[in-house]
Formats: C-alpha cells, sequence, structure tokens
C-alpha cells in the first residue's frame, strides 16, 4: 500500500488517500453483501413451506393491492367496499394507509413496464426482504452521520439480523412496518443529515420521506413527537443553532401539509392532540430564533432593556394563548388523543374502555425474555453505546440517545412496539462495538509499533485505520477468523507512522489484552448471528394460514384454512354472508371472496358485539341476531380434534367481554363456573347451550366416542345434541374449520303455536280485511 | 420615576434597534420584507377564517402556505447572512437553488391541497 509515483498531470496518489479509496471500495462491497443478507434471512418460510401471505392483516394488503393493478389508481383513491363489514361497507380510499399498496404497485408495475412477468403475489410475498435490505442501508447512512462509516457498516450488519425486525418483515409478511421502517430510518437519517449540514435541499427531502413515512404506517406519530423532543432538547441544553431552525421549521410546516394531504389522517394532523407538540416547538424555536437574532445586533445593556419589556408585555399573552389551548382540549373527552396514542401514555386506559385494543395480543406488554429473545446481544452492548454517544456529545448523537430512551418505554408497553425499538439498539450497538474495536485495535497497533509516546491522536492517520479494521472483523463467519487476525497484523505492521496534527493523549490498553478482548468481540458476534439465523428459521418464519407438526410418522401439514375458503368460494354463491368471529374476516374476503360481517379492521365496536353476543346466545337467539344481518353460513374455528390453540372456543371469554360492553344481556360470570373457564360437564348451562359450544362440538362425541378435547384437556360436558337452527355444511380434514348454514325459518306454525294463535280469531279476520293487496 | 425611566429605556431600545438594523445589507432587508409580507397576509387569512371558514382545507392551505414562504426565506436569509460563520463557504446561488426547489415543493402541496 506505498504510495504510487505519481505523474506530472495526474492526481497526487497519498497513502492516505489510496487507502481512503480502497476503503470507500471495500465499504461498498460490505453495503452489497449486507443487503443480500438481509435479504436472505427473511427467506426461510419461502424454502420451508411456500411463497404465501402470512398471518391476516397481510391478506387484506394483497387484497387492496390486486383492486389497485387491476383498477388503477383512481378507483383506488376513491373505493367503497361493500363486501365488508355488510350492510355498513367500509371506505377504503379514507381508511387505509396508502403506502405499502402504492410501492408494491409501482414495483410491480415497473417490472411488468420491463417484461419480467411476475405476479402481483410474488412481488407481495417479496417487497419486505428488498425493504429491509433498504433499511440496512438507511441505517449505515444514520449510523455514519452520528458516529463515522465504521459504526455506520457495524450497525447496518447489525439490524439485517436483528429478530425484532424479522419477525414482522420475513418473505410473506406484507404488512405496514415492512415499508415503514424504512421509512423511518430514512427520514431520520435526512433530519440528522441537515442538522449536520445546514442544507435546505436535505430539508426538503426530509419532509418527502416524512411524507412517505405518514403514507405507510400510523407510527409516523412517534416521528413528529420525537423530532419536536430533541429541537427542544437542544434549544433547553444551549445548543441552538441557525441549523436547527432549517432542519425543523420546514420540517413541520411542509409535513403538516403533506400529513393533511393524505385521506386517513386528513385535517387530523392539525386538530388532534398527537401533533400539538411540533406546533408549540415551532413557535418556541421562532421565538428563540428571534431573541438571538436581536441579541445579535444589541449591546448587552440594551438586551437586558428588551428582555424586560418583552418579557412582561409578551407573558401576558403568551397565558392567554396557553389558557385558550388548554380549554380546547380539556374539552374533549379524551384531550384530543386517539384511542391507540391514550393505550400507549397510559397502558391501563385499554383495559378499563377498549377491550378490543387489549384483547390483541400484539398489545400486551412484552416479557423479559421477549427482549432477550428479540434484540439479543444488542440489550446489553446498548448501554454502552449511550456512553460512547456522550463522548463527544453532538447534535446527533443527542438525537440517538432521545430516540433510544423513548422506544425503550414505548417497547415496554406493548409488544408490537419491540420493532421501533429494534433500528435505536443496532445503531447503539454499532456505535459501543465500533468504538471498543477502535480502542483495541489502536492498543495492538501502537504496541507492535513498540512506541508508547507516540500514542497521540492524530487527524487522519489513526481513523483510517479504524474504519478499516472494524468493517473487517465484523464478518460473521467463525472459520474466517484466524484468516482476518492475520491479515490485521499485516496491515499494523505496514501502517506508517500517524502524522501528529492533533495532540492528544487516548486510551490504551496492554496489547494481549486487546487481543484476546478483540477475539472476545467476535465471539459475541458469532452467537449473535447463530441466534439470529435460529430465529429466523424456527420462530418467525410460521405462515399462520399453514401448520405442520412433527410426530413419529413425518410431517403433517395442516391446510386447514384454505381449504374452508376454496370450499366457501366454490360451494356458496357470490353474495352469500359469512359471518365468523373478527380475526379471520380478512382472509375470508381476500381467499373465499365473500362478503363478512366484522374484520380485522375492527373500526365498528358495535358491530363486533353483535356478532359476539350472537355466538354467546343460545341458538334461536343467535339465528334471530344474524338472520337481522342478512347472514347465510357462520364459520368457527375449532382447534380441539389435533390441539392447535388459537381456536374460537379460546377466544369466546373475549367474545362474552366484548359482546357483554354494548349488550349488557350478556355477563361474564353466567359462563364462569366459580370463576374458571370451563367446557366439561362442570360448566355453566348457558355456557353448555351458547352458540358457539354447539357449532364447535357438534358431532364431535363421534371422532373419539368420548369427545376428548386435546386444547383443554377435558372431555366435553354435552356430547349428544341436535342443531335445530342451523345445519352443518363443511367440517375440513383435521375439524379445525366449521360451516354451519343457517336453516330458512319455518313455513308454518304448526301443534301448540297454531292452537294458541286460534283465540284472537276474530281480530286475524278485522285485520286481514284491511290486507292493502288483496 | 419608575415609568420615565422605562420609557427612556424603552426609547435608546428602539434607537438601537434602529441603529442596528439599518447597519444590515440591502439583499437581507428586502428578505425581510418579504417575510413581513408573508406573515401580514397569514394574519388577513386568519381573520378570515375567524369569520367563515369553509372549506377548512383551504383556509388551511392558505395560511401554511404564506407561514411556509415565510419559514423558507427565513431559512435563506439565515443561509445568505455573511456574518453567520457557519455557512460562509456555501455559495448563495446554491442557496437561493435550495429555496427554489423548496418552494416549487410547498406550492405543489399547496395547489394539491386548495381543493
Amino acid at each position: 500500500m506505498a504510495a504510487s509515483s505519481p505523474s506530472s498531470d495526474t492526481v497526487v496518489v497519498t497513502p492516505s488517500s489510496l487507502r481512503q479509496a480502497f476503503g470507500n471500495v471495500f465499504s461498498l462491497f460490505i453495503l452489497i453483501l449486507i443487503g443480500v443478507l438481509a435479504f436472505s434471512i427473511r427467506l426461510f418460510s419461502v424454502i420451508k413451506y411456500e411463497s404465501v401471505i402470512h398471518e391476516f392483516d397481510p391478506y387484506f394488503n394483497y387484497r387492496v393491492t390486486q383492486f389497485l393493478t387491476k383498477n388503477g389508481i383512481y378507483d383506488f383513491w376513491n373505493w367503497f367496499d361493500d363486501r365488508t363489514w355488510y350492510p355498513l361497507g367500509r371506505v377504503i380510499g379514507g381508511t387505509v394507509y396508502p403506502g405499502l399498496t402504492l410501492t408494491a404497485g409501482t414495483l410491480w408495475w415497473i417490472l411488468n413496464s420491463l417484461n419480467i412477468p411476475l405476479s402481483v403475489e410474488t412481488v407481495c410475498v417479496f417487497t419486505a426482504p428488498t425493504f429491509s435490505a433498504f433499511a440496512a442501508w438507511a441505517t449505515y447512512l444514520l449510523t455514519k452521520e452520528v458516529k463515522g462509516a465504521g459504526a455506520g457498516l457495524t450497525a447496518a450488519a447489525l439490524l439485517a439480523l436483528v429478530p425484532s425486525y424479522i419477525s414482522r418483515s420475513v418473505a410473506g409478511s406484507y404488512d405496514n412496518e415492512a415499508v415503514a421502517i424504512f421509512a423511518l430510518i430514512f427520514t431520520f437519517y435526512l433530519y440528522i443529515k441537515t442538522l449536520n449540514t445546514g442544507s435546505l435541499f436535505y430539508a426538503t427531502l426530509n419532509a418527502l420521506s416524512y411524507f412517505y413515512m405518514v403514507c405507510s404506517w400510523g407510527g409516523y406519530t412517534f416521528i413528529i413527537n420525537l423530532i419536536p423532543m430533541h429541537a427542544l432538547l437542544c434549544i433547553v441544553t444551549g445548543r441552538y443553532s441557525p441549523r436547527l431552525y432549517i432542519a425543523y421549521a420546514p420540517l413541520v410546516i411542509l409535513g403538516t401539509l403533506l400529513a393533511a394531504l393524505v385521506p386517513v389522517v386528513g385535517f387530523n394532523a392539525v386538530m388532534t392532540s398527537e401533533h400539538f407538540a411540533s406546533f408549540l416547538v415551532f413557535l418556541i424555536l421562532n421565538v428563540v430564533g428571534l431573541v438571538y437574532y436581536i441579541k445579535g445586533m444589541l449591546t448587552p445593556k440594551m438586551f437586558k432593556v428588551a428582555v424586560t419589556l418583552v418579557v412582561s408585555a409578551g407573558l401576558i399573552v403568551c397565558c392567554a394563548l396557553v389558557a385558550v389551548l388548554i380549554a380546547l382540549v380539556a374539552s374533549s373527552p379524551t384531550k384530543g388523543w386517539s384511542g391507540r396514542s391514550l393505550s400507549l401514555l397510559d397502558p391501563t386506559y385499554a383495559s378499563k374502555y377498549i377491550p378490543i385494543i387489549a384483547s390483541v395480543s400484539e398489545h400486551q406488554p412484552p416479557t423479559w425474555p421477549s427482549y432477550f429473545m428479540d434484540i439479543n446481544v444488542l440489550a446489553f452492548l446498548v448501554p454502552a453505546g449511550i456512553i460512547a454517544c456522550f463522548l463527544p456529545l453532538t447534535d446527533a448523537s443527542s438525537f440517538v440517545i432521545l430516540y433510544l430512551v423513548t422506544s425503550v418505554y414505548f417497547s415496554g408497553v406493548m409488544v408490537r412496539l419491540m420493532l421501533v425499538l429494534a433500528p435505536a439498539a443496532c445503531i447503539m450497538s454499532g456505535i459501543a462495538l465500533s468504538s471498543a474495536f477502535g480502542v483495541f485495535t489502536r492498543s495492538i497497533k501502537f504496541a507492535s509499533i513498540g512506541k508508547e509516546v507516540d500514542a497521540r491522536d492524530t487527524g487522519n492517520g489513526v481513523t483510517q485505520n479504524d474504519v478499516v479494521k472494524p468493517d473487517r472483523n465484523e464478518e460473521p463467519p467463525k472459520e474466517k477468523a484466524s484468516r482476518k487476525k492475520k491479515k490485521e497484523k499485516e496491515n499494523v505492521a505496514k501502517a506508517p507512522i500517524a502524522t501528529k496534527k492533533n495532540e492528544r493523549r487516548l486510551l490504551m490498553l496492554p496489547m494481549e489484552t486487546s487481543v484476546v478482548a478483540i477475539l472476545l468481540l467476535i465471539l459475541l458476534g458469532a452467537f449473535y448471528v447463530v441466534h439470529c439465523v435460529w430465529a429466523a428459521a424456527e420462530a418467525y418464519s410460521a405462515p399462520s394460514i399453514v401448520l405442520t407438526s412433527h410426530s413419529h410418522d413425518g410431517l403433517h401439514v395442516f391446510d386447514d384454512f384454505r381449504e374452508a375458503y376454496a370450499w366457501l368460494s366454490h360451494n356458496t354463491d357470490v353474495d352469500d354472508k359469512v359471518a365468523s368471529w373478527w380475526d379471520y374476516g380478512y382472509q375470508t374476503t381476500a381467499m373465499a371472496n365473500r362478503t363478512v360481517i366484522v374484520d380485522n379492521n375492527t373500526w365498528n365496536n358495535t358491530h363486533i358485539a353483535t356478532v359476539g353476543t350472537a355466538m354467546s346466545s343460545p341458538e334461536k337467539a343467535a339465528w334471530e341476531i344474524f338472520n337481522s344481518l342478512d347472514v347465510k353460513y357462520v364459520l368457527v374455528v375449532f382447534g380441539g380434534l389435533v390441539g392447535y390453540p388459537s381456536d374460537d372456543i379460546n377466544k369466546f371469554l373475549w367474545m362474552v367481554r366484548i359482546g357483554g360492553g354494548v349488550f349488557p344481556h350478556i355477563k361474564e360470570p353466567d359462563y364462569l363456573r366459580d370463576g374458571q373457564y370451563r367446557i366439561d360437564n362442570m360448566a355453566t348451562p348457558t355456557m353448555l347451550n351458547c352458540l358457539m359450544y354447539k357449532l364447535s362440538y357438534y358431532r364431535f362425541v363421534e371422532t373419539d366416542g368420548k369427545g376428548f378435547d386435546r386444547v383443554r384437556r377435558t372431555e366435553i360436558g354435552k356430547k349428544h345434541f341436535k342443531l335445530t337452527h342451523f345445519e352443518e355444511v363443511f367440517t375440513t380434514h383435521h375439524w379445525m374449520v366449521r360451516i354451519y348454514k343457517l336453516k330458512p325459518p319455518k313455513n308454518r306454525m304448526r301443534g301448540k303455536t297454531k292452537k294458541s294463535k286460534s283465540k284472537p280469531t276474530s281480530k286475524r279476520s278485522a285485520t286481514r280485511k284491511k290486507n292493502p293487496w288483496q | 420615576m419608575g415609568k420615565s425611566s422605562a420609557t427612556k429605556d424603552a426609547e435608546a431600545l428602539v434607537n438601537s434597534l434602529r441603529s442596528a438594523y439599518t447597519a444590515t445589507p440591502t439583499n437581507l432587508k428586502i428578505i425581510d420584507v418579504y417575510v413581513l409580507f408573508a406573515i401580514f397576509t397569514a394574519v388577513i387569512q386568519v381573520y378570515m377564517a375567524i369569520v367563515g371558514s369553509f372549506p377548512f382545507n383551504s383556509f388551511l392551505s392558505g395560511v401554511l402556505s404564506c407561514i411556509g414562504t415565510a419559514v423558507l426565506a427565513v431559512c435563506l436569509r439565515i443561509q445568505v447572512n455573511k456574518e453567520n460563520k457557519e455557512f460562509k463557504d456555501l455559495p448563495p446561488e446554491r442557496a437561493y437553488a435550495d429555496f427554489v426547489l423548496c418552494n416549487l415543493v410547498l406550492h405543489l402541496v399547496i395547489m394539491n391541497f386548495l381543493g
């Protein structure tokens, strides 16, 4: 790596510029590798099962994307969907976050116009891994702005693998977060870049990236509250600078306008409490800017006079404005916040007032093991990163610290928000690892050169080496480690003596300690990689629509859901309505193409409570409710034969609670015996007579003669019974999905009812005469 | 006694402000006039909104466009001001180009939102 001899008319190639060029090429190569790694680790489910869309919410997004690709963007924007939430319908254009579907639709359109005929499903399945590669690159850019390229590469490599992000972005998980996390990190990167450079161009890009984030996910409120918090922090700690004004003010104005453009947000962008923080900080920032400007123009004495004058007059105006604002906010019962945001700020809010939000399993607080499962090694590298950010504390590093602290709080409230913690943890750990490597390799280098006196900091020389070394040391596989150690030692020996630009005594450790420490850090990285690959392969790659189990005679595949939806789509009329619990709504409309009553959007609590009440009532009452909704088929998920634990009987208490919240005649204690939920012969008669019990266990005793429920592990209470108002039309292979049809009402009344109605016959004839059609 | 000293201080303050301000170069004063005009337009719109603010999106886009151009002009002023040491190696043409670009985006959004 010695300097080449320069010719007279070419650029002088000095050792440091050659090293820098080599470093850049190497970084590019590593970034490409990181992208490929991020993409391929998410492909386990495609390899193990098939290229299918997972879970529930992605099916809705897939259906919307199909509509978009078939009908074009204007129809999509104005789409009113009448095949869901019958008879209310749903305004899709105004209630869906269009970012994900527009992104996938654009990708499909571009690929098709290049004559690459990928189907919409393939594009949808592989959108998430593609954007996770982009997110890793965005993390590199963000961390490079905060600490330098070495930390950036480490953070990018960590983010490509972190299990928490993998869980929401595997191939097939076609959900909002797949695109939104990329938008989040990219918006933060552009904000930090604007803060560092003060360029209005990046401020414009920042606003546009924020617009993309608003289109993609409801979690954009996190950005529009975090950035004002950081601006306020900078002002309060005396770090106000014109760059802060350029970074923040255009973002707020342009961002609010752009957010108001998205139909889902609309006027909420200026009317809900989630955005008020940004406006308040905007006002404060303007005032502070003005104050600094005037301070620069006046002498100190004059400035004091100005301050006393303005403060006395301005304080009155301020108080008046604040009083008006507080009155406005306090007049609304939720203080202007939406239900979901309130449940984040006050974790007990949802369980008291909105049982639907409380019942979703993703909205529960996480347990300690889930932290270790989801971010693994990063959990204890993060505090080291926080310390590294404080030396020295810049605007950018204070932002990352704030981001980490707030996301740790929110991840403690809801498991689902561990996803927001993952990029922050990766950035912090990347900074920590990179700084640690810097210290150790510097110790080795100067120890091997043998000059302790020359261990002073330089401007360029040392950082160049540190940039190149941590990159190489972060390549994961263990077997390459020994080869790399040799290469690194050679590089150290050949490295020129650092030029003395800044004289600063730096931390140095003995060489043996450093070598052992580097080996241990590499081992740590190896454990992290092993865990991530295991988590991706075993824990997070299950498409919930297809289940497998290993038994002594091989692999069993349970494809009952798709079997049931296919039966529905082939054996019922196009306009038939299907009632089920809201979990299965999206899948039913997407795969079976039938109208449903309630689905996963859960926007109408009363409608869901109606279905819940019907499931909890006896047969006749349930038949009345379903008949009033024009329902023809009822779908029930039952796991008792095979031991599938997420079936409707296990969810039944939520149906009772939600139904009881709106219809007071459903009381939860009626279904519990001594506070315990049972379905065996000790269960209450209300429980044994309700529709859900009957539809789940109808003819169940014929399977093994005793009716042993493998999930609840007891024999069922009522074994032999007949259905009077429903008839069974289909049960899947493993009895997991059962479909029933509503029996039509009887044509004529027989027996007792006829006798009791024969009394007021005189009245009858009178009324019959009034019949206008005779 | 206190009042007269307060008014004297206020007069001295206003005088020193005026003298310091006249020292600023002309191009910065032009930008300041533009900013004040934009804020004045925004205030007029707020008055019109109090009288009757239907349709709301037009009002919102009008007010935000005025405030937006004011903010962008202030950013331009910050970048062009020769006293700002942080921006001394930023050519004013680049600052103006960024200003024009940002205004383009702003007005595109406003045209869309105006209804």
